[in-house]
């Protein structure tokens, strides 16, 4: 068994136990930085030099993999520093479960990530759940409460959903002459003895349930509560790694149907399920608030444009991938600097939060060029990779979408904008006192800076073994 | 022709039918232990030529040891901690839901006749049963205010689905089928979990007290 | 023409036994609560004791009130004829007579019903909204059952469904018939006013559904009365016998006896059904009736696949 598959998943799961025995709550949270370290140098290891498969062609990195891969851990890495500080804050709840929570998510995401048996696949995707569940309900509070649950019962019945539909994939592939396997690889060569009509059935129920993960609408009705009322931290790790783990579920659910010949259905209901999503995102997200419920709709928004880029195909495709990485480093900056205005203001109502610019120095600002850089404003990186969706759009003579998907950006980027800038400018109401423990510190403020950092400089310059990797990952959907 | 076999997809779908007329939680457990069990029964069963027989009995064991045993104990724990007893007026009443799931077990019998299946020499009642099933799941999830009833429903559903591998089970790895089980009881145990901190929060687990969030 | 006795004996065996299947139930109640019980033979005493009576009319009544137990006797005694009740066949039988005989029961209910209503009384008119309200919900369970004989024994008459047709049934639709005949025992239940539907031995007016719409009738139109619920529950202990039987002895002693022996065996499952379980609340009982309904049906929709 390859070592760089091995401390990819079962690393955080030790460091989770470790964090779970572990008696000393002030100490705790250098487990999980220790677990995001070796979580990123088994992921650079990897890039560097790839794998090979393992568990018998069940686990394996192929670039989509990979892909995700850095941006999880990524991610994690900058949210482990941050957590560093923000626990420190809040020695008022015991961070047990939290810390050990959030390094089960992460060995849940790396094994959705290299996971290749759509069986091993639901089974990860089914953690990510049930392990950050009860990190939701972190804040102690009613309303927490009532997200945790619909977050729980609603990504459950999704997931039911999916393995209903990983059921009927794999009696698609019993029929006579089948591969009779649940290995993407083994399902992509034996395409043409898979029985077509299941395999759409079963594509139905796959991107009905990896989609409500996604927060795809209409299966998006849990988001706004869950990313509104969890902390900060998680929603960064849920919007930017949990969503990108489902795609990478749906673009494996994608591969098969390309090889079967289902892909001009499967296109046609991604990219219908993609502007519902950034429809339904422009109408609740203006005049929203909320600013953290904002911001989850938000990141409906652009899984719609995930979806919509799968849906178009060709250049799009690439785009989409693109926009994966971008869009999961922007998520991560909205959020925790959200967190940091949360707790400095103790609201999150935006009609009395006003002037975060001068309260917190450092993140208000970095709240608002990092909504710039998610609304998709050059020179930050999301801009190009929208920009490449939209050509690739244009390319593929999907004009009505492509109209579409701009009106959805705009609309968009004039309501965050209105609520944003509200936030941001200004002075601070009168009669705030700023408890100095809850304003800006290096801990909480300089993970998001840096990543906001990355996101500039990879909107100006795209290091070239990048591009290679999404070029490669994207080759695997493209079709044409 | 009907085998006797079949009996047993028709007591599962029974269960079903017990499961929605059901007001009160411990019969509504009950039911759901007993369409459990005999989906301890039902690999068995259907493992007529018997080659694999250790992943059957595993299997089998699993299901019956967790559907049947486990998470029915969970739950009537989680509920024993809570003074509710009965399920008030759901937003389907109790007839209404019945009827409405009787019909939907109707549609998945004729459904199952159109629904050509690559694999020969299944029961025939197998696909309207899991049908039926994850039917019954979905109403009794949108149906029920207390949160203890749309576990219920998360339960059939995840049965429902479970029927359905079993027309895999010859060729499904057992590992697979097993992290199903476990996850499926995790997420019940997690439930359960929450059920508690709601009951203690809220004193009750009426979810429609679980509506303050909304846009 | 060796069948042509057995006609007859089951004509007396019809128009004699019911009574004492009343008795039974009554015994195994006694016995399961720990009592000696009223001797078998009680009920015959207590029609001859009625007959000897009196009978005492409302002023406000007519004739409808004098003419429902009659009616209702006699619609019974007919749809008797139409039910083989022990020999091979019925005394009468033609293609579709299941429906007369349901009909048939329907009147005997209508012809109750209207002289409970006849009197003027609130107690009847409670009792006759009731009983026409569970009888409506029990109606769908027994006709679907009726339909999924017809589908499966393939004949359109009661001595082919309940008698012939029943053991080639038996062979390829099983599990279906074991639903019908769960669903047949439920809608008897109901039907004969039995514990969970209604309590036979209650002295509460407010929660009688039949007693109490037979409650002004005296003498021997009340003997009449309890000598048509008898023979009514004789001919459902027919249907429930004749289709869990299934495949009879070829020999028509044997055959006859063994239908005897299965009516005790009803009268000893209804009596342990009412021993044993407490009298549903009214708003649960069509809840039951409906889900006697679904089992037929289910039975129906795996018959016609």
């Amino acid at each position: 068994m390859d070592r760089a598959v091995l401390l990819l998943v079962a690393a955080p799961l030790v460091l989770a136990a470790l964090a779970f025995a572990m008696p000393s709550g002030r100490v705790r949270p250098r487990v999980l930085l220790a677990g995001a370290l070796v979580h990123a140098v088994a992921t650079g290891w990897a890039w560097a030099s790839p794998p090979p498969p393992a568990l018998g062609g069940w686990v394996a990195i192929d670039p989509a993999g990979q892909l995700v891969l850095v941006v999880v851990s990524t991610l994690f890495l900058v949210c482990a520093v941050y957590a560093q500080g923000y626990l420190a804050r809040r020695q008022d709840r015991d961070n047990r479960s939290f810390v050990g929570g959030l390094l089960v998510l992460l060995a849940a995401v790396s094994a959705v990530a290299v996971a290749q048996h759509l069986g091993l696949l639901w089974v990860a995707i089914e953690l990510t759940t049930l392990s950050t569940a009860p990190l939701i309900y972190f804040n102690h509070n009613e309303r927490s409460l009532e997200a945790a649950w619909k977050y729980l019962v609603v990504c459950s019945v999704g997931i039911a959903l999916a393995l209903l539909g990983t059921f009927l994939l794999a009696l698609a592939s019993a029929g006579p002459g089948g591969p009779r396997s649940l290995l993407v690889a083994d399902l992509v060569t034996a395409a043409p003895s898979l029985s077509r009509t299941w395999v759409r059935f079963a594509f139905v129920c796959l991107v009905a349930g990896y989609g409500t993960k996604m927060g795809l609408a209409p299966f998006h009705a849990w988001k706004p509560d869950a990313y509104g009322e969890a902390p900060g931290l998680l929603g960064a790790l849920l919007a930017g790694g949990v969503t990108s783990v489902a795609f990478l579920a749906i673009v494996r659910v994608l591969q098969v149907c390309l090889a079967v010949g289902e892909v001009a259905f499967a296109r046609r209901a991604l990219s219908a399920i993609g502007l519902l999503s950034i429809g339904l995102a422009a109408v609740f997200l203006v005049r929203q608030r909320d600013f953290k419920r904002m911001l989850a709709y938000s990141s409906v928004e652009h899984m719609g444009i995930l979806a919509l880029g799968l849906g178009i195909g060709g250049a799009a495709t690439t785009g989409a991938f693109l926009h994966l990485v971008y869009n999961g480093l922007t998520k991560g900056v909205l959020f925790l600097t959200a967190g940091n205005i949360h707790r400095a203001f103790g609201t999150k109502q935006v009609e009395h939060v006003r002037g975060a610019a001068r309260l917190l120095p450092a993140s208000g600002p970095v709240f608002l060029l990092a909504f710039l850089a998610i609304t998709g404003s050059p020179p930050f990186a999301p801009f190009f990779s929208e920009f490449a969706i939209l050509s690739g759009a244009v390319q593929a003579g999907a004009y009505g979408r492509a109209a579409a998907f701009l009106i959805g950006l705009a609309v968009i980027f004039v309501g965050m904008g209105a609520t944003i800038l509200g936030l941001v400018q200004g002075a601070p109401p009168e009669g705030l006192k700023l408890d100095p423990a809850m304003g800006d510190s290096r801990l909480t403020a300089g993970p998001p800076l840096a990543l906001l950092a990355l996101v500039l400089a990879l909107g100006l310059w795209l290091p070239s073994p990048l591009s290679t990797l999404v070029g490669e990952a994207a080759a695997l959907v493209r079709g044409e | 022709m009907t085998r006797w076999n079949d009996i047993f997809f028709i007591l599962v779908l029974v269960a079903d039918l017990f499961v929605l007329a059901s007001s009160r939680l411990r019969a509504g457990i009950r039911a759901v232990a007993t369409q459990g069990c005999l989906l301890g029964i039902l690999p068995v069963v259907l493992a007529s030529d018997a080659t694999e027989i250790r992943h059957v009995a595993l299997l089998a064991l699993g299901a019956l040891a967790l559907k049947g045993v486990a998470i029915p104990w969970l739950l009537a724990r989680a509920t024993r901690e809570s003074p509710v007893g009965r399920e008030a007026a759901p937003l389907l009443g109790f007839v209404p839901s019945l009827v409405l799931g009787a019909f939907g077990i109707v549609a998945a019998v004729w459904l199952a006749t159109d629904l050509p299946l690559p694999v020969p020499g299944m029961p025939r009642l197998l696909v309207p049963t899991a049908l039926g099933t994850i039917w019954t799941g979905l109403l009794l999830l949108v149906s029920r205010r207390k949160a203890f009833g749309q576990v219920l429903g998360f339960l059939v559903l995840e049965n429902g689905v479970f029927v359905f591998g079993l027309l895999l089970s010859d060729f499904m790895p057992v590992m697979v089928e097993v992290g199903v089980l476990l996850d499926l009881f995790a997420a019940v145990f997690v439930m359960a979990l929450v059920m508690f901190d709601i009951q203690r929060a809220f004193s009750s687990l009426d979810t429609d007290k679980l509506s303050s969030l909304r846009d | 023409m060796t069948a042509m006795p057995y006609s007859l004996f089951q004509l007396v065996a019809f128009l004699l036994a019911p009574p004492l299947l009343v008795g039974v139930v009554g015994r195994v109640k006694a016995w399961m609560a720990g009592r000696q019980g009223p001797p078998l033979l009680q009920p015959y005493r207590d029609l001859a004791r009625l007959m000897g009576k009196g009978v005492v009319f409302s002023r406000t009544a007519t004739w409808v009130f004098r003419a429902g137990p009659v009616v209702s006797l006699a619609a019974v005694l007919v749809a008797g004829l139409l039910v083989p009740l022990g020999a091979p066949a019925a005394v009468v039988s033609f293609a579709g007579d299941f429906v007369l005989a349901a009909y048939l029961l329907g009147l005997a209910r209508f012809a109750t019903v209207l002289a409970a209503l006849d009197t003027g009384s609130s107690f009847e008119g409670m009792g006759a909204a009731r009983e026409v309200t569970f009888s409506a919900l029990a109606e769908p369970a027994l006709f679907l059952g009726l339909l999924s004989l017809v589908r499966s024994t393939g004949g359109l008459d009661l001595t082919h469904m309940l008698g012939d047709g029943l053991a080639a049934a038996w062979r390829t639709d099983g599990p279906a018939l074991v639903l019908v005949g769960l669903a047949f025992f439920v809608v008897a239940l109901a039907e004969n006013a039995r514990i969970p539907v209604d309590d036979p031995a209650t002295h509460l007016e407010l929660t009688m559904i039949h007693e109490v719409m037979v409650l002004d009738h005296s003498g021997p139109d009340l003997a009449l009365i309890q000598y048509g619920a008898a023979a009514k529950l004789w001919l459902f202990g027919a249907l429930v016998v004749n289709l869990l039987l299934g495949a009879r002895p070829a020999d028509p002693l044997a055959a006859f006896l063994a239908f005897l022996l299965g009516q005790l065996g009803f009268a000893v499952a209804i009596g342990l059904v009412e021993s044993t379980m407490a009298r549903l609340r009214l708003v649960r009982v069509p809840q039951l009736l409906v889900g006697a309904s679904v089992l037929s049906g289910f039975a129906l929709v795996l018959l016609l696949r």
